[in-house]
C-alpha cells in the first residue's frame, strides 16, 4: 500500500514537478527520498539550494513522513539538526497530503517564518525584534552552506 | 505508651470471646456492634475519619452514565444520539458550556464538533453517517486519492463531507488512529476536512478489537474529563471509582484520598511488564487500592500527596548519589578521578596518575616541604569554608539515608508478601492436618500477613513523612507512634516465621490473633492521629509543600 502510493506520488512529481522544489529516492529503497528545495526569491534564502532527507514510515500515508534539512540553514522553526517544526509534518497531517504539498508548505515557511512557534528561540528573537540583522544573518549563511 | 498497651489487651481478650469473628466478619453490615469492630481488617462498613466514601463502577456502568448525557442532551436539542456524542466529546463533556454554545449559535458549534460540514447544508444536523458519493465521472473508474488504487472492486466511502476513499484506507486510517495514537476523533482523511467519524462509520471499518479499544477510549475520555470519576491504574483492570469528595483538589492537603475500585489481583499478564507491575502482579490477589489525588498507585497513607509525591521524587533523582559522592570523595587534582579515602594519612598518591597531593587542601604534597601531617593551609578561610559545606552535605545524607533504608526495608518487606503468602498457605494447611483446627479457623494466619502488609505499607511512608516533618513536639509523637507501631509488626513478623509444632498451635494461635490485633490497633492509632493532623493543621514541614504554608512563613 504504501509502496504504491510512494511510486504514484514520484510519478506526479515527474510529470508535474512544483516549482522550485525537486524529489526523488536515493537508492533503490523507495522509503528513503532526498529532496531540494531552492530558496524563495523574496526571502534572504534567495540563491541558495537546499537539501532535505525525506524517510517514509512503513504506513505511509496514515502517518506522516520524517523529513528534515541536511543543508544547515538559519531559520527560526529550523534547529541546528535540520528538523523542522511545521504542523502537517505532526498532528495535522493528513493522509491526503502528498510530498510535494509539504514542500511547498516548506518553502512558504521560508518566506514567512512562524516566530511565535519557534523551535530556535534566540532566532524567533531576533526576527521578532532586528529583522534587517535575522535578514543579514540568514543570508550570510545561505552563502556559506547552500551556494 | 502503657496506657496503650492496657487498652488493646482489652480487645484481645474481646476478640477471644467471640469465636465466629470470622463468619461476622463476612457478613457484616455495620452495625455488629463495636466490640467486632476491632478485628475487621478492612472495616469497610464502619468508616474511618481517614477513610473515604467511593463507589466503584465497571467500564459497562460508566458507558451508563455516559449514555444518561447523551440522552440528556439529545432531548434537549433534537438531534441524534450520534451527533449528540460528538458534541459532548468535543466540549469534553461539559453539559452546562454545551447547552450554553449551542443555544447561541448551534451551527457553529457542529461545525467545530466535526458533525457538519461548514457552508454546505447547515440545516440538517443529523444525517445517514456514511453515504456512497457518486463516481466523479462516469467513464472513469474511482481512483482512491489515499492509495491511489483504481480497481474495479474498490467501494468508495466518504463522511459527510464527501471527501471518498477506498475502505481499505479507511480502516487502515481509523485503525492506526485507535491503536497507534489512542486518538477516539478520528477526523476525514482529506487535508483541512474537520468531519469526525461517527461511532457507526468507525464500527463499520476497523475489527472487533479494534473497536473495544475505540470504547475503552471513550470511557477513559470520559472518566478524565469528570473530576469524580478516576480510572482504576492496576494493569489489565477497566474499572472507574467515583469519589465525589475527593473532586477537590483543595482537599489534598487535609486527607489522603485512598480508594479501592473493588478488582483483586491481575486480570491479564500478557506483554511486558515494568518493574512496578511485576511487583503488583506478586501480591496475587490483592486489592486494588489506590490514591485518588495524584499518580501513586498504592496506598501512601498516612502521608499528603504533595510530601510522598517529593519524597518518591528525591528518591528517584540521582541527586543523592551526586550528594554521596560530594561527601565522600575528592577528584584527584591532576586527572580529574574520583578518589575515596577510607583511612591512611593525607599524602595521597593517586593509583591512576601517580599524582601525589595533600588530602586536606589538594595541593601537590612536594610544596608541604617536611610539614608532614599538619598541613599549614588547614586553616584559611576557604579550607574551612569548604570543610563546612561538605559536613553539612555529609548530615544531610546521613538523615536522609536514615529515612531512605527504613523507607526502603519496609518496601523490601513488602516485596517478600508473596513469599510469605505462600508460605503461611503451607502453614494453613500443615494446621488442619495436625491439629483439629477447621479452615476457618486457620484463616487467622491469612489475616496477620495481610494486616502485616497493609502495616508495612504505612510504616514506609511514615518514614517519607517523618524525613519532611520540622522538628517539633508533634514530630516527636508521630515518632513515638511510628516506634511503636513498627516494634509490633517486627514481632508479630518474627512470630509468623517461627516453626509450627503440633503442640503449641492454639498458643501460637492466641499469640498471633493477639498480635494480629494489636498491630492493627497500632496502625489505625498512626493513620488516625496523622489524618486529625491534617485536619487540624497540626503537621509542619521543613520544605515547601504545594497547599501547605512554607516553611519560612511558618516561622515567622
Amino acid at each position: 500500500m504504501a509502496l504504491k502510493r510512494i511510486n504514484k506520488e514520484l510519478i506526479d512529481l515527474g510529470r508535474d514537478p512544483p516549482s522550485s522544489c525537486s524529489a526523488g529516492p536515493t537508492g533503490d529503497n523507495m522509503f528513503q527520498w532526498q529532496a531540494t528545495i531552492m530558496g524563495p526569491g523574496e526571502s534572504p534564502y534567495a540563491g541558495g539550494v537546499f537539501f532535505l532527507s525525506i524517510s517514509f514510515p512503513v504506513d505511509y500515508p496514515f502517518k506522516p513522513p520524517k523529513v528534515s534539512f541536511t543543508t544547515k540553514i538559519y531559520h527560526p522553526n529550523i534547529n541546528a539538526n535540520g528538523s523542522i517544526c511545521l504542523d502537517i509534518l505532526r498532528d495535522q497531517w493528513s493522509p491526503a497530503l502528498t510530498i510535494s504539498k509539504v514542500l511547498l508548505s516548506i518553502c512558504s515557511m521560508l518566506t514567512d517564518p512562524n516566530p511565535d512557534d519557534p523551535l530556535v528561540p534566540d532566532i524567533a528573537h531576533l526576527y521578532k525584534t532586528d529583522r534587517t540583522r535575522y535578514e543579514a544573518t540568514a543570508r550570510e549563511w545561505t552563502r556559506k552552506y547552500a551556494m | 505508651m502503657s496506657s496503650d498497651n492496657e487498652y488493646s489487651d482489652e480487645d484481645v481478650d474481646n476478640v477471644f470471646d467471640d469465636e465466629d469473628m470470622e463468619m461476622q466478619d463476612e457478613d457484616s453490615d455495620g452495625d455488629d456492634g463495636m466490640e467486632m469492630d476491632d478485628f475487621k481488617v478492612p472495616a469497610k462498613t464502619t468508616r474511618k475519619a481517614y477513610e473515604l466514601e467511593s463507589d466503584s463502577l465497571t467500564q459497562s456502568a460508566v458507558e451508563e452514565l455516559m449514555e444518561q448525557d447523551v440522552e440528556h442532551i439529545r432531548g434537549i436539542f433534537g438531534v441524534d444520539a450520534s451527533t449528540a456524542g460528538l458534541l459532548l466529546r468535543h466540549m469534553s463533556w461539559n453539559k452546562e458550556r454545551l447547552i450554553e454554545k449551542y443555544m447561541d449559535n448551534a451551527n457553529k458549534m457542529l461545525i467545530a464538533a466535526g458533525v457538519v460540514v461548514p457552508e454546505s447544508e447547515p440545516q440538517r444536523p443529523s444525517r445517514r453517517p456514511v453515504r456512497k458519493p457518486k463516481s466523479p465521472t462516469k467513464d472513469t473508474t474511482f481512483v482512491c486519492p489515499i492509495c491511489f488504487d483504481d480497481a474495479a472492486d474498490l467501494t468508495p466511502l466518504a463522511l459527510d463531507c464527501g471527501h471518498a476513499a477506498c475502505s481499505g484506507c479507511w480502516s487502515a486510517y481509523i485503525s492506526s488512529k485507535i491503536r497507534d495514537e489512542a486518538e477516539h476523533a478520528c477526523r476525514c482523511m482529506a487535508e483541512g476536512c474537520a468531519i469526525v467519524a461517527p461511532d457507526a462509520f468507525v464500527r463499520d471499518q476497523v475489527d472487533e478489537e479494534t473497536y473495544e479499544r475505540f470504547e475503552g477510549l471513550l470511557v477513559r475520555h470520559f472518566v478524565s474529563c469528570a473530576p469524580q470519576l478516576k480510572f482504576c491504574p492496576y494493569p489489565a483492570c477497566t474499572n472507574t471509582v467515583s469519589c465525589p469528595s475527593a473532586a477537590s483538589k483543595t482537599l489534598l492537603t487535609t486527607l489522603v484520598p485512598i480508594v479501592s475500585c473493588g478488582a483483586r489481583g491481575i486480570a491479564s499478564t500478557s506483554g511486558s511488564m515494568t518493574q512496578s507491575q511485576e511487583l503488583v502482579k506478586q501480591v496475587t490477589g490483592k486489592e486494588h487500592k489506590f490514591c485518588f489525588g495524584c499518580t501513586i498507585d498504592t496506598d501512601h497513607r498516612p502521608v499528603v500527596c504533595g510530601v510522598a509525591l517529593l519524597w518518591l521524587k528525591k528518591c528517584r533523582d540521582d541527586s543523592e548519589t551526586a550528594n554521596w559522592i560530594k561527601s565522600n570523595t575528592k577528584e584527584c587534582p591532576k586527572c580529574m578521578s574520583t578518589i575515596e579515602k577510607n583511612g591512611g594519612c593525607n599524602h595521597m598518591t593517586c593509583k591512576k596518575c601517580k599524582h601525589e597531593f595533600c588530602w586536606v587542601c589538594m595541593g601537590p604534597w612536594s610544596e608541604h616541604g617536611t610539614a608532614w601531617y599538619s598541613c599549614n593551609r588547614f586553616d584559611e578561610k576557604g579550607g574551612v569554608e569548604a570543610r563546612d559545606s561538605q559536613s553539612k552535605s555529609r548530615a544531610s545524607l546521613e538523615r536522609y539515608l536514615h529515612y531512605y533504608n527504613r523507607w526502603a526495608n519496609h518496601e523490601q518487606s513488602a516485596k517478600l508478601a508473596l513469599d510469605l503468602f505462600a508460605k503461611t498457605e503451607k502453614k494453613m494447611e500443615e494446621m488442619q492436618i495436625t491439629s483439629t483446627l477447621t479452615w476457618i479457623e486457620v484463616q487467622f494466619m491469612k489475616k496477620a500477613v495481610e494486616e502485616l502488609d497493609r502495616c508495612r505499607m504505612t510504616l514506609k511512608w511514615t518514614y517519607a513523612m517523618a524525613y519532611y516533618l520540622a522538628k517539633s513536639n508533634q514530630k516527636d509523637l508521630f515518632e513515638d507512634n511510628q516506634r511503636d507501631l513498627e516494634r509490633a509488626v517486627e514481632d508479630l513478623a518474627e512470630l509468623l516465621e517461627s516453626p509450627i509444632e503440633p503442640e503449641n498451635i492454639p498458643t501460637l494461635r492466641q499469640k498471633v490473633t493477639d498480635k494480629t490485633v494489636y498491630v492493627q490497633k497500632r496502625n489505625e492509632i498512626v493513620l488516625e492521629d496523622t489524618a486529625d493532623g491534617f485536619l487540624e493543621g497540626r503537621w509542619t514541614w521543613n520544605v515547601a509543600v504545594e497547599g501547605f504554608d512554607s516553611p519560612e512563613d511558618a516561622a515567622s
